[in-house]
C-alpha cells in the first residue's frame, strides 16, 4: 500500500475489554492499508463523558496528556471508539479556545511547552477518508460484502455538537455511508440514524434505551436495512442489549471492514474479556 | 481672496442648548476671508433664508458657510439660497453642529469650543472652494424590467400606461413567475392565475411593451439614462412567428421523462413543452438537454407532425443590444433546497412536500388535477402536518439557513389549512410554530379562522424527527412548548413551510449593474427608508421579492413605487450630473490603474494623451474619468498614490486645510 504513516492511537478502555473486536479489526486494518497505529505509553481513560462544569479539569487531564503525548511525538491523534473522539476532540477546543482551561490545565501538567490544542484529532472513518482515502480503502477490498444492505448507526457522540465535531452534518450525515459503499456493500440511509440509543440512562433505565433502541430498529429494518454498524461500543451495547421485535446483527464498523479486506479472525474467548476494565461497561455487563 | 459670510443657526434650542451660537459668530470674524458673520434662530425659515440672502448682496459675499444641521438636512436648501443670491451653489459650505456636536456634548464648555473648531474647518475649505457647473446628460426613452414575474409585469404595465416604451426579459419560456403555480391567494382566497393571467394578457398586447421570454441580460454597460444591454435570447428551436401554438409537437414527442419545473418535479414532461396552459408566449420550448433529436440526431417527431413547420432544430442563440434609461430589477425568488433538512424527511419520503409543491397538488392545472392526494400511494392525507420556519430564523451560524423571517409563510400556511379543511372537513391538521406572524390588513382575522373556525391545530414548537413508518405514515416527533410534552403524531402527509431566497441570479446581475446586495443576496436599497425602491446605483430600481420578503400586495405596490421612479426619470429630457467628481490631475498621473481598480462604478478609463510637462512633450497613458458614470466617492482620490486624483469640491487641497485647522 505504499509508505506507511504513523498514527497516535488512543484506544480507550472499552476497546480493551467489551470492545475488543473494535481494537483489534482497527489494527490489522489500518495496518493493510498503509497506516501505523502508535499507541503511547500509559494512556488513561478519556473518562468516557466530557464534562461540562466550566471550573473542571480533573476529568479532561488524561485527554490533554494524550493529546500532549502525540504533539510531542509530532502525530495526529486517532481514534475509534466515539465516546473517546467526542470527549478527546472536545477537550482539545477547550485547550485551544478556552484561557482559563487551558491555563489551568497546563499549570497542573507542567509538560515541557504548554499545549494550546496543536493536535488534530482523527476518527477511524476520518483517517479512512481523509488520510488512507476511501478510493484506496476499495482497491485494498478484497471480499467485498457485494450485495449486503447496511445501515450505518451514528448515534449521537460522533455529530454534535458538530460546530466544535466538525465530524460531518449533524442531520444528514454520510461519512458512514461513503464508508460502506467503499468496502462494497449497498448503504441504507434511514432517519433514525443519528438518534440517541439511550446512552449511559440504560445502566439505571434499561427500558427507556430499549424504547429509544426499539425505533431506531423498526426504522431501520422498514428501510431496508439488514444489519447495522457502528463506531460507538456504547451504541454497540445498547443495541445488542435489546430483545424486542425488528432486532437487527449490530457489529462495529472495523468488523465489516477486516472482513471486507479479508482479515477476520476466530473470535476470542469471551473469558478473556474479564481483565482489565472500564468500570461503568463491567458494571453494566454484569447487570444485563 | 473670497468674501465670506458665516451664518451660525440657533436651531431653536437644538444648537443653543450647548453651544453658545453668539461666541461662534464672534469667532468667525477673526477667520481669514470673513467679512460677516451672524447667528438666528431658524437659519432654514424663510427668514433666515433672506437673512443670508440679504447678507449675500450687501456684503458682496463670494462664498458663505452655514453653521447648522447637517448637511443631509439643509445644503440643498442654502444652496438654492446661494444660487437665488446670485453665487455659484457649490460655493457653500455646511458646518454640522447639531448632530455630532450640540446633540451630543452635555453644556456649552464642550459644545461651543468644538463648534467654532467645525467652524473654523468650513471657512478653511470655502475659502479654497471654486465655482462649479452641473453637466447635462441625455435620457433614453425605454425602460427594462428584468424578470417577468407579478413584480415585473406591474411595473410594466405601470411604465407602459405612462406612455414610455419597455421591455421585460424573462429567463423562462413564460412570463408568469411563481404568481403562476400558486392556487388560491391570501387573505381572499382568490384564484392566483384568475387574478394573474388578465396581467399576463395585458402585457402581452400592450403596445408599448416587448416581451423576451427565455432570455437573459448578459451584459450592462452605460449609465443612468443611457445604459446599453446585452439580451441574450437562448433558441427555443422554435419559430414564435410561425408557431400557432397548438400543441401536436408537445403531445407526440416520445421524450417524456423530464421532471415538470412548473409542478416542481412532481409530474414529468416531454421535452418539447409549454410550460402551463396559460403561457405567453404559447409558444413550446424544445429542452436541448433532454431532447433525444439533440442527444442522438435521430427523432424529429415534433418537426414532422408541426403543421406549421415551426420546428427548426437549426434556430441559434440571438444576441442584441438595446438601449435604455433606467433598469428595473425584478429577478424574484425562489424556496431554498430542503433537502438539507434531512431529518424532517424531505428527500426520504415522497408525503414530505414543500409548501409550493402543495400548491400544485391542489390546484386544478396540477399532477393531480387538484385532488389532494400523497404522492406515494395516491390516498387522499387525513392526518396533516404542516412545519413552518424551516430554514427561517435560523441562527447566523446555521449553515442550513438564513437569518431573516421569511415573512409570506405563516400566512400561506394558514391559507393551505383553510383551503384543505374546506375541501376535506375530516383532515387533521397540526400547524407547528415558532411565533405566528400576521402583520397585514385582515391577515390576523384570517389566521384565526384558520383556527377558531376551521379547528387547524396550531402547536408552538419545533420538530426534531420525521420518519417514515412501515404502515405507511410518517412519525412526526416535535415538542409542544407551551406544554411542555413531547409530541408524537403519526402523519399521511408533512408540509414543510421552508425559508424563500433571492433567485441565485442575482449575483450575476448585481455585478453588472454595480449593484450592492446583502448577506442573503437582497438588493440593497440606497436607503432603507427613504429610498426603498432605489438601487445605489443611478437609474437602476427594485421590485418584489428582490428586495426582501414579501407577499403579493406589497409586491404589486412596490412595482407601482418602482415604475413611478422610472416614469419620473424617463420624462426628462436631460439629466443634470454631480459636477463633484473625480478629474486626474495629467501632470502628476501615471496611469498606474490604481484608481481604476478600485472605482466601484467602472467610471475611469485610461487615454493615450500627448502631455507638455517642462520642456518635455511625450505622449502618456493617463487616467481620465467619465463624467456620467462618477459618483464622486472619492475612493480613486484616496487610492491614488500620486496625488493626481482630485475630487471636484472636496480637493486634496480643501481637505488638507480642514485637517490643519482641526489639529492647530
Amino acid at each position: 500500500m505504499g509508505e506507511i504513516t504513523q498514527y497516535s492511537y488512543f484506544p480507550g478502555c472499552t476497546l480493551k475489554t467489551k470492545a475488543r473486536d473494535l481494537d483489534r479489526y482497527a489494527r490489522s486494518c489500518a495496518a493493510k492499508l498503509g497506516a501505523e497505529l502508535v499507541e503511547p505509553e500509559m494512556w488513561q481513560c478519556c473518562g468516557g463523558v466530557y464534562p461540562l462544569g466550566s471550573d473542571e479539569i480533573g476529568n479532561k487531564l488524561s485527554s490533554v496528556r494524550a493529546l500532549n503525548d502525540a504533539k510531542e511525538h509530532g502525530l495526529e491523534l486517532v481514534t475509534v471508539c466515539s465516546a473517546c473522539y467526542h470527549v478527546i476532540k472536545r477537550v482539545n477546543d477547550d485547550m485551544a479556545n478556552v484561557p482559563d482551561i487551558q491555563t489551568r490545565a497546563n499549570n497542573y501538567a507542567q509538560f515541557d511547552e504548554p499545549y494550546k490544542g496543536e493536535t488534530k484529532v482523527l476518527h477511524y472513518l476520518e483517517l479512512l477518508r481523509d488520510r488512507i482515502g476511501f478510493d484506496k480503502v476499495k482497491e485494498a477490498v478484497t471480499k467485498p460484502l457485494t450485495g449486503k444492505k447496511i445501515g450505518a448507526y451514528y448515534g449521537c457522540l460522533l455529530l454534535r455538537p458538530s460546530k466544535i465535531l466538525q465530524f460531518d452534518d449533524p442531520e444528514n450525515p454520510s461519512i458512514m455511508e461513503d464508508f460502506i459503499s467503499a468496502i462494497g456493500a449497498t448503504p441504507v440511509r434511514y432517519q433514525m440514524r443519528n438518534e440517541c440509543c439511550g446512552g449511559y440512562r440504560s445502566m439505571e433505565n434499561r427500558a427507556l434505551s430499549d424504547k429509544l433502541v426499539g425505533k431506531i430498529f423498526t426504522d431501520a429494518k422498514n428501510a431496508g436495512c439488514e444489519e447495522l454498524i457502528t463506531a460507538c461500543p456504547l451504541c454497540w451495547y445498547n443495541l445488542n442489549q435489546y430483545q424486542g421485535p425488528d432486532k437487527l446483527p449490530v457489529r462495529y464498523m472495523t468488523e465489516v471492514l477486516a472482513e471486507a479486506l479479508d482479515l477476520l479472525e476466530a473470535k476470542p474467548d469471551p473469558a478473556e474479556l474479564d481483565g482489565v476494565s472500564c468500570a461503568c461497561m463491567h458494571e453494566a455487563g454484569k447487570e444485563a | 481672496m473670497q468674501r465670506i459670510g458665516v451664518f451660525v443657526c440657533h436651531c431653536g434650542t437644538n444648537i443653543a442648548a450647548t453651544v453658545d451660537v453668539s461666541k461662534v459668530a464672534e469667532a468667525a470674524k477673526h477667520e481669514p476671508g470673513v467679512v460677516y458673520a451672524v447667528d438666528y434662530t431658524y437659519m432654514c425659515s424663510e427668514n433666515g433664508q433672506n437673512l443670508i440672502a440679504q447678507a449675500i448682496k450687501d456684503y458682496g459675499l463670494t462664498a458663505i458657510v452655514v453653521c447648522s444641521c447637517s448637511p443631509r438636512m439643509h445644503e440643498a436648501t442654502f444652496r438654492a439660497v446661494a444660487e437665488k443670491a446670485g453665487i455659484n451653489p457649490f460655493m457653500v459650505e455646511i458646518a454640522n453642529i447639531r448632530e455630532q456636536c450640540s446633540w451630543v456634548h452635555k453644556d456649552m464648555e464642550e459644545g461651543t469650543p468644538k463648534a467654532i473648531t467645525l467652524m473654523k474647518t468650513a471657512v478653511a475649505k470655502v475659502n479654497l472652494d471654486s465655482p462649479l457647473q452641473e453637466g447635462e446628460s441625455t435620457v433614453t426613452k425605454r425602460a427594462l424590467v428584468i424578470g417577468g414575474g407579478i413584480a415585473g409585469i406591474q411595473t410594466a404595465l405601470d411604465i407602459a400606461d405612462a406612455g414610455y416604451k419597455v421591455d421585460i426579459v424573462e429567463k423562462l419560456p413564460s412570463i408568469g413567475g411563481r404568481m403562476s403555480q400558486l392556487d388560491k391567494t391570501f387573505p381572499t382566497l382568490d384564484c392566483s392565475s384568475c387574478i394573474l393571467t388578465p396581467r399576463m394578457t395585458e402585457v402581452n398586447q400592450n403596445p408599448n411593451i416587448r416581451i423576451f421570454t427565455y432570455s437573459e441580460v448578459t451584459d450592462v454597460s452605460g449609465f443612468v439614462g443611457n445604459f446599453t444591454v446585452q439580451i441574450t435570447k437562448h433558441s427555443r428551436s422554435v419559430r414564435a412567428e410561425d408557431c400557432t401554438g397548438c400543441g401536436i409537437c408537445t403531445s407526440k414527442c416520445p421524450s417524456r421523462k423530464t421532471p415538470n419545473e412548473f409542478n416542481r418535479g412532481l409530474d414529468t414532461r416531454p421535452a418539447i413543452y409549454i410550460p402551463f396552459a396559460q403561457a405567453i408566449p404559447n409558444v413550446p420550448v424544445i429542452d436541448k438537454e433532454h431532447c433525444i433529436h439533440f442527444k442522438t440526431g435521430k427523432c424529429g417527431i415534433c418537426s414532422k407532425v408541426c403543421p406549421s413547420h415551426a420546428v427548426d432544430y437549426e434556430l441559434k442563440d440571438e444576441i442584441i443590444e438595446e438601449k435604455y434609461g433606467a433598469i428595473v430589477v425584478a429577478t424574484g425568488f425562489d424556496m431554498i433546497d430542503l433537502h438539507k433538512f434531512g431529518e424532517l424527511g424531505y428527500g426520504v419520503s415522497k408525503d414530505v412536500v414543500s409548501s409550493i409543491e402543495l400548491e400544485r397538488l391542489m390546484n386544478a392545472a396540477g399532477p393531480t388535477s387538484g385532488h389532494l392526494e400523497r404522492m406515494s400511494d395516491h390516498k387522499q392525507p387525513k392526518e396533516m402536518v404542516f412545519i413552518q420556519c424551516v430554514g427561517s430564523r435560523c441562527a447566523p451560524d446555521d449553515r442550513r439557513g438564513k437569518t431573516y423571517c421569511s415573512k409570506i409563510c405563516c400566512m400561506y400556511t394558514a391559507k393551505q389549512a383553510i383551503l384543505i379543511k374546506d375541501h376535506y372537513p375530516d383532515t387533521n391538521i397540526h400547524v407547528f410554530y415558532i411565533d405566528v406572524r400576521t402583520p397585514g390588513k385582515n391577515f390576523d382575522e384570517f389566521y384565526r379562522r384558520a383556527v377558531e373556525q376551521y379547528g387547524v391545530d396550531y402547536i408552538k414548537g419545533n420538530v426534531g424527527k420525521v420518519t417514515p413508518l412501515p404502515n405507511g405514515k410518517l412519525h412526526v416527533h416535535g415538542v409542544d412548548l407551551l406544554d411542555q410534552k413531547d409530541v408524537e403524531i403519526d402523519a399521511d402527509m408533512v408540509v414543510l413551510a421552508g425559508a424563500i431566497e433571492p433567485n441565485p441570479d442575482i449575483r450575476k446581475l448585481a455585478t453588472m449593474l454595480t449593484l450592492s446586495i446583502d448577506n442573503n443576496n437582497f438588493l440593497n436599497e440606497a436607503h432603507a427608508k427613504l429610498r426603498p425602491v432605489e438601487a445605489a446605483t443611478a437609474g437602476v430600481f427594485m421590485s418584489g421579492v428582490v428586495q426582501g420578503p414579501k407577499d403579493i400586495p406589497e409586491t404589486v405596490a412596490q412595482a407601482g413605487a418602482a415604475a413611478i421612479k422610472v416614469v419620473g426619470l424617463l420624462a426628462k429630457d436631460k439629466l443634470k450630473t454631480n459636477p463633484c467628481i473625480a478629474e486626474p490631475d495629467e501632470l502628476y498621473c501615471n496611469g498606474c490603474s490604481v484608481c481604476a481598480n478600485v472605482c466601484p462604478y467602472g467610471a475611469i478609463t485610461y487615454v493615450d494623451k500627448e502631455i507638455r510637462d517642462h520642456g518635455l512633450r511625450e505622449t502618456r497613458r493617463i487616467a481620465s474619468v467619465n463624467s456620467a458614470l462618477c459618483k464622486g466617492c472619492g475612493a480613486c482620490s484616496v487610492a491614488c498614490p500620486s496625488g493626481a486624483m482630485n475630487l471636484k469640491g472636496f480637493t486634496n487641497r480643501q481637505i488638507m486645510a480642514e485637517v490643519d485647522t482641526v489639529c492647530q
